[in-house]
């Protein structure tokens, strides 16, 4: 059994099954991050290309060690120096790419349906690193997997995810994943950072930080990208700090041992102190391992089995 | 042949008000016959056609195509956009002024007469800029504009964003009577928009464009058609609140029309989430609540007006990431059979409602006359098969614009046939 699409654009259409899938290989790949030599020759003979039209650090190096650790032939193709520049389409890299034998792309781009597009146009299998504001599948199940190994499960789970709801696509891949895991989800942030209709996805939706922390497991803070105060959103930092920021108090209001998340990169004393960033809550480093150890088992599952079916669904 | 006799057909004259069946007989340019049966003894001077089960109409108007040339030919021409036109049942159309250069000035209202008539398929009613280069600064010569042949006048694609500007544009057009066509949207509002802004915007992390967004201008253009006195049509509506607000202006008596396209009650956001480009169209497929307030407003004669917006786009301009690819839906030949497919099948409209939207509708809100079907007048006249099933088969397509959602759907009611001029420029009769 692997992955039954070609392509892994999203956590909505993919089952509960593959996810448990995913999340149980994690678990035998992990083991693999800690030995002293770290080459296995599953993936020998393989390729992956990592095609990133955004700046990214974790996502791109956790897939590239991922590929590398598995013996696959990882490249990352520099979207700034390539012929992207002198103006071809992704369809055309896309078709280049094929053309060169590659077997998987793993896939950034800054708009959403990118790499639905790029899957449907390209034999290789894609995997989608994040796409705009729609999906960013690999964080979630990064996410979902450093949970499940604390709690032991995630039916149950109260996860409350604090911050700019709007323009985050770990969000919309978490509240797919853990709804469909069986955890309740809270969504938390400032009306001008709220999408339309959201609970309309099956999530709790609340403006007060303080009533989002109270019945949380897990609180997962996102990252404010500061020029969404340019555009009116909120009105300073500091205010957003104070309304949303994660501190000693803030945290004293949430259970005990709940955990701390975040997916990176941080801004210090913005939405997180460093305090918290640094306490026993907080499981941000380990979610960076988590990772690797996801996406070395998105590989396996991938480019080690065949697709059940021939055309990408989204 | 000299004459051509249409046997048999359901005769709907919009303009005259009566509906029957019957033959019409065509000879030089003009209707020469219209009774319940002609006979013919000169047979091989006459084409005689069969039009047993379909319906004869006066002319039919898409009062809102986009022909693209002069200037992105790429896109269309307009031989090719008249083409398409025809085929789509129409005998005219009225193009819009975001050409390059935009048709702010006689040459270029001239260039596309020319050109319309070179063609040959369908009459072009041209369309003049509200503002020069549509940039809503400063007011286009209307006068000029007038005398070179426009019949409206109108920024399309664009709004005028300042009101004060607006307000004076729409006084002056009182002068050579004009009609102002309005494209609504708040352009702060809806900017880094991509679809409708509800569920599917969030899941699919595409930007939305607020229903809001149209509503806003709508109340404001309609406020300055109060203070001016200007004959104002609203452009593509698409929302529930649009509805409400030109239902209301009717009510007060405003010189106040409103057209709908047709993927604005057939289609739903639901249909973006292909991120198929063929669906990004502005304003943008609405919700479910919206389409039922659009047909509403079909059914109660708030909209008086079916129009196409008929936007052809290049494949390489459509065959990109969503965010990337422009807006529009290349739609003059689906425009009449997603009519009947979607309104008259669906009960929603009667043969004689819908027929109006596309004749009577658009000539009193452009204020030309249309003749009707009765002898004397210019044989311009629409035939279509309200029975017949048809794919929407891009291998059999006129426009150089592919960019339709409608693509490999079957839609019940097609045009078969298109006279202008007692020329027929359209034929697909099988």
């Amino acid at each position: 059994m692997g992955i039954k699409t070609k392509d892994l654009l999203g956590l909505k259409n993919i089952s509960k099954e593959e996810i448990e899938l995913i999340l149980n290989t994690a678990e035998s790949m992990e083991e693999i991050i800690y030995r002293d030599v770290k080459k296995l020759p599953t993936l020998r003979g393989k390729s992956v290309v990592s095609l990133f039209y955004e700046p990214s650090t974790r996502t791109r190096s956790s897939f590239e060690l991922a590929g590398k650790y598995l013996g696959a032939d990882t490249m990352n193709m520099g979207v700034s120096s390539s012929s992207v520049k002198k103006g071809e389409t992704l369809i055309d890299t896309g078709r280049t790419l094929d053309a060169m034998g590659i077997d998987m792309v793993v896939i950034r781009h800054p708009a959403a349906g990118a790499p639905k597009l790029l899957g449907e146009n390209i034999k290789a299998r894609v995997i989608n690193a994040g796409d705009g504001y729609h999906e960013h599948p690999t964080q979630a199940l990064l996410d979902m997997y450093t949970m499940r190994k604390k709690f032991g499960e995630l039916q149950g789970l109260t996860v409350a995810i604090i911050g700019d709801i709007l323009h985050s696509r770990v969000v919309r891949s978490n509240i797919w994943g853990l709804t469909k895991m069986g955890a309740e989800v809270i969504v938390c942030g400032p009306p001008t950072l709220l999408p339309a209709d959201i609970a309309a996805t099956g999530v709790r939706v609340v403006t007060c930080f303080k009533d989002a922390l109270r019945d949380a497991d897990v609180i997962m803070m996102l990252r404010i990208q500061l020029e969404r105060q340019q555009k009116g959103l909120f009105p300073s930092k500091r205010e957003y700090a104070k309304m949303y920021g994660l501190n000693k108090e803030t945290l004293s209001l949430a259970k005990k041992d709940a955990m701390v998340m975040h997916p990176g990169p941080i801004n210090r004393g913005v939405e997180i102190s460093p305090e918290v960033y640094e306490s026993v809550q907080s499981v941000i480093d380990e979610q960076v391992t988590a990772g690797v150890a996801v996406r070395m088992a998105l590989l396996y599952l991938m480019m080690g089995s065949d697709f059940e079916d021939e055309k990408a669904t989204s | 042949m000299k004459r051509l006799l249409l046997k048999n057909a359901l005769i709907i004259d919009s303009v005259r008000h009566r509906e029957f069946k019957g033959d019409i007989l065509i000879e030089n340019c003009k209707i020469k016959k219209v009774a319940e049966e002609i006979e013919i003894n000169d047979r091989e001077e006459t084409r005689t056609i069969d039009l047993e089960g379909k319906v004869v109409t006066p002319g039919m108007i898409d009062m809102h195509v986009h022909l693209r040339e002069p200037g992105e030919e790429n896109k269309e021409t307009i031989a090719t956009g008249t083409k398409a036109a025809a085929y789509g049942g129409f005998t005219a159309v009225a193009c819009m002024p975001n050409t390059y250069p935009a048709a702010d000035n006689e040459a270029t209202i001239e260039l596309i007469k020319r050109r319309a008539e070179e063609a040959g398929n369908c009459r072009v009613l041209p369309v003049g800029c509200l503002t020069k280069e549509r940039q809503g600064e400063i007011m286009a010569e209307y006068g000029f504009l007038k005398d070179a042949g426009v019949v409206a006048l109108s920024d399309d694609g664009n709004g005028v964003m300042n009101s004060e500007v607006m307000r004076h544009c729409m006084e002056y057009a009182t002068l050579y009577d004009l009609p102002v066509l309005s494209h609504c949207e708040d352009e702060n509002l809806a900017e880094g928009g991509q679809i409708h802004e509800g569920y599917y915007s969030t899941i699919l992390g595409l930007q939305g464009i607020p229903a809001a967004a149209e509503e806003i201008m709508i109340a404001r253009d309609i406020a300055l058609a109060e203070l001016t006195g200007a004959r104002l049509h609203i452009c593509h509506i698409s929302t529930k609140g649009g509805v409400e607000l030109v239902r209301r202006a009717k009510e007060k008596g405003l010189k106040v029309t409103a057209e709908a396209a047709p993927h604005h009650f057939s289609l739903s956001d639901q249909e973006t989430a292909s991120y198929n480009t063929a669906t990004k169209v502005n304003p943008p497929l609405r919700s479910e609540e919206h389409i039922q307030a659009v047909i509403a407003g079909l059914k109660d004669g708030t909209i008086d007006v079916i129009a196409s917006d008929h936007a052809p786009h290049s494949r390489e301009e459509k065959e990109v990431e969503y965010p990337f690819a422009p807006f529009g839906i290349s739609g003059v030949e689906t425009c009449l059979a997603v009519s009947l497919h979607y309104l008259y099948h669906t009960g929603k409209l009667s043969l004689r409602q819908l027929v109006e939207k596309f004749t009577t509708g658009p000539a009193s809100v452009l204020g030309i006359n249309i003749a009707g079907i009765e002898e004397g007048s210019l044989a311009h006249l629409t035939v279509f098969d309200p029975e017949l099933v048809k794919e929407v088969n891009l291998k059999n397509w006129h426009s150089l614009g592919q960019n339709t959602p409608y693509a490999g759907k079957n839609l019940k009611g097609w045009p078969v046939m298109t006279i202008v001029g007692g020329k027929i420029t359209a034929e697909s009769l099988t």
